[in-house]
C-alpha cells in the first residue's frame, strides 16, 4: 500500500521496475501486489524520490491515512464498500508534532501489524535517535511513530509480539494505550499508570475497544456483551477463530 | 414522574431543566448511551433515575439530589459531590467520587483505577474490587471496599478512612493497617446498611494514616 499526495500520480510508471502484477488507486493512495520478501520490497521502494509513502506492507492489511473530516476521508476512500475483520476509528488530537497525513494513525510497525497510540511519550528524541542507529527510518517528529519503530525493530529482531510489548513497558516513559492490529487479531496495552483510558466488549462475535463506552453504545447486542477495563501494564491478545463467519474487531480510540 | 429520552433531547436540556427545579421530584433520564455529565450540578432534592450507561462525570458536583445509574458509569462519577446519595448499579470507570466533599456515592460493582481519589469527606461503598491508586491523597472521608484493591492502595494518604474486606495488591506510601475499633465497626456497620450491600462488618481491615509524610519534622528544620 503506497501514497502519494497527488490523486493524478502515475502510479504504473512508478512501480514498472519493481515487476509489480496488480495494482488498485483508490484516492491517494495505490494498494499493489508484488512478491518477495515483504520488508525487502518495502526498503526498497522506501527508498524513492518521487514522493511516495509507504503505508503498510503486508497479505491482509491494507492502511488507508488521510487528513480531513472523518466523513470526507471515509467517502474519498469508498469505505462503505470495504470488506474485513477490523475497523478503526481515531481522532487525532495532535501534540507533539503536525496534523499531516504522514502523523495519522494507525502507523505500520511491520508486515500486518499497525499500531494506535493514545497518550504522548516523553523519551522519544532519545529512543528515535537509537532506532535510528539501528535502521528504523522516521517520516515525522511524531512520538506515536517512534513507539510504532520500536515494536517493528522488536519484531524484526525476533521478539513475538508479546514479548516486543513486554519490553516496551521498560523502554517507553510516557503515558500510552496501544491498540496493536495483526493479522488475524489485536492487542491492547496501557502503561502502569493508565491514565489513557479504554474500554473493552466482548461478545460471540467481536472484541471492540474504544477510549470511552460512548463509542461502542451503536454496535449490535452491546448491551449483553461483556464489558471491562483492560488492567495497566498487562497485555491482552486476541485473534480470530478460524469459523467462517470471522469475529470483527473494532477498535475505536482518542489520542 | 418526568421522563427524557436522550435520543430526543439533549443532554444540556435535560440539565437545564434539573437545574431549575427547585422542589423534590422524580426524573427518569432514558437511553444515556454513555452521555457526558447526565445529571451534573444538581442542587435540589430531586430523584433521578438513569436507565443505561452513562459516560463522563455523571452527577458530578452533586448537592442533595439522589441519582441512581441502572448500567456502568464513565469516569469521574460523583466528582466533587458536596451531598446526596449516588448509586450505580454496574462498574465505574477511573476516578469514581474525586475529591467528593459530602454524600454517599455506592458502586455496586468494581470501580477502577483512583477511585476516591483527593478524597474530601464523602463516603464511598464499592460493593466489588476498585483499581490501582484508590483513595490517593484522601484527606477525609471513608471509604469501603468490599473486593479487592490494586496497587498503591491509600497512597500519601491523609485522614481519610478505608475499610478492605479483600486483599490490597499494595498499601501507597504512608498507608498501613489500623486497629479496627468498636467506632469503626459501628461507622463500617451503618455505611454498609445505608449502601444496602450485604457484607459481615466483621471481616474487614481498616487501613490509614502513619502520618509520617504530612508532618513536618522538626529533625529537618536546620537544613533551612
Amino acid at each position: 500500500m503506497a501514497q502519494h499526495p497527488e490523486e493524478s500520480f502515475d502510479w504504473k510508471r512508478f512501480f514498472e521496475p519493481y515487476g509489480v502484477t496488480s495494482m488498485k488507486v483508490i484516492a491517494s493512495h495505490c494498494v499493489t501486489i508484488a512478491h518477495g520478501q515483504s520488508e525487502t520490497i518495502r526498503a526498497q521502494l522506501e527508498r524513492n524520490d518521487a514522493g511516495v509513502t509507504i503505508m503498510s506492507v503486508g497479505s491482509s492489511m491494507e492502511i488507508f491515512k488521510e487528513k480531513g473530516l472523518p466523513c470526507e476521508v471515509m467517502k474519498m476512500f469508498h469505505l462503505e464498500q470495504a470488506v474485513g475483520s477490523h475497523a478503526i476509528g481515531h481522532t487525532r488530537m495532535a501534540t507533539e508534532s503536525a496534523v499531516t497525513t504522514a502523523g495519522s494513525h494507525p502507523f505500520s510497525t511491520g508486515s500486518d501489524l499497525c499500531l494506535v497510540h493514545n497518550g504522548s511519550l516523553s523519551n522519544h528524541n532519545r529512543l528515535r535517535r537509537n532506532l535510528q542507529r539501528e535502521g528504523i527510518r522516521f517520516r515525522t517528529e511524531n512520538d506515536s511513530e517512534v513507539a510504532a519503530g520500536y515494536l517493528a525493530w522488536r519484531l524484526q529482531g525476533g521478539d513475538s509480539l508479546e514479548a516486543a510489548l513486554e519490553s516496551a513497558l521498560k523502554d517507553l516513559d510516557g503515558f500510552f494505550t496501544f491498540a496493536i492490529g495483526t493479522r488475524d487479531g489485536f492487542a491492547v496495552l496501557r502503561d502502569p499508570v493508565a491514565c489513557k483510558p479504554a474500554v473493552l466488549a466482548e461478545t460471540e462475535d467481536y472484541v471492540a475497544m474504544a477510549s470511552e463506552y460512548r463509542s461502542l453504545a451503536h454496535l449490535p447486542g452491546i448491551e449483553n456483551a461483556h464489558i471491562w477495563e483492560p488492567e495497566p501494564a498487562r497485555i491482552y491478545t486476541w485473534k480470530k477463530s478460524a469459523t467462517p463467519a470471522l469475529p470483527a474487531t473494532q477498535i475505536s480510540l482518542a489520542a | 414522574m418526568n421522563t427524557f429520552d436522550l435520543t430526543q433531547t439533549s443532554v444540556r436540556e435535560v440539565n437545564q431543566y434539573l437545574h431549575d427545579l427547585a422542589e423534590p421530584a422524580a426524573i427518569e433520564i432514558l437511553e444515556p448511551k454513555g452521555a457526558h455529565a447526565v445529571a451534573c450540578g444538581l442542587k435540589a432534592p430531586l430523584h433521578v433515575t438513569i436507565r443505561g450507561p452513562v459516560g463522563y462525570y455523571c452527577a458530578g458536583m452533586n448537592e442533595k439530589a439522589t441519582v441512581t445509574v441502572h448500567g456502568n458509569a464513565g469516569t469521574g462519577v460523583a466528582e466533587n459531590m458536596m451531598s446526596g446519595v449516588v448509586r450505580v448499579h454496574g462498574n465505574a470507570s477511573q476516578s469514581a467520587g474525586a475529591t467528593a466533599h459530602g454524600g454517599l456515592l455506592v458502586i455496586q460493582g468494581d470501580a477502577s483505577a483512583r477511585c476516591g481519589i483527593s478524597l474530601k469527606g464523602a463516603s464511598i461503598v464499592v460493593g466489588g474490587s476498585v483499581g490501582h491508586m484508590s483513595a490517593f491523597m484522601a484527606q477525609s472521608g471513608t471509604m469501603v471496599i468490599c473486593g479487592d484493591a490494586g496497587d498503591a492502595l491509600g497512597d500519601s494518604i491523609y485522614e481519610a478512612r478505608i475499610y478492605l474486606r479483600g486483599k490490597a495488591a499494595s498499601l501507597g506510601a504512608d498507608c498501613i493497617e489500623k486497629e479496627m475499633r468498636s467506632e469503626h465497626l459501628a461507622e463500617l456497620t451503618d455505611l454498609l446498611t445505608v449502601a444496602g450491600i450485604a457484607a459481615d462488618p466483621a471481616t474487614f481491615r481498616r487501613y490509614g494514616s502513619a502520618r509520617t509524610l504530612y508532618h513536618f519534622h522538626s529533625d529537618h528544620a536546620s537544613a533551612y
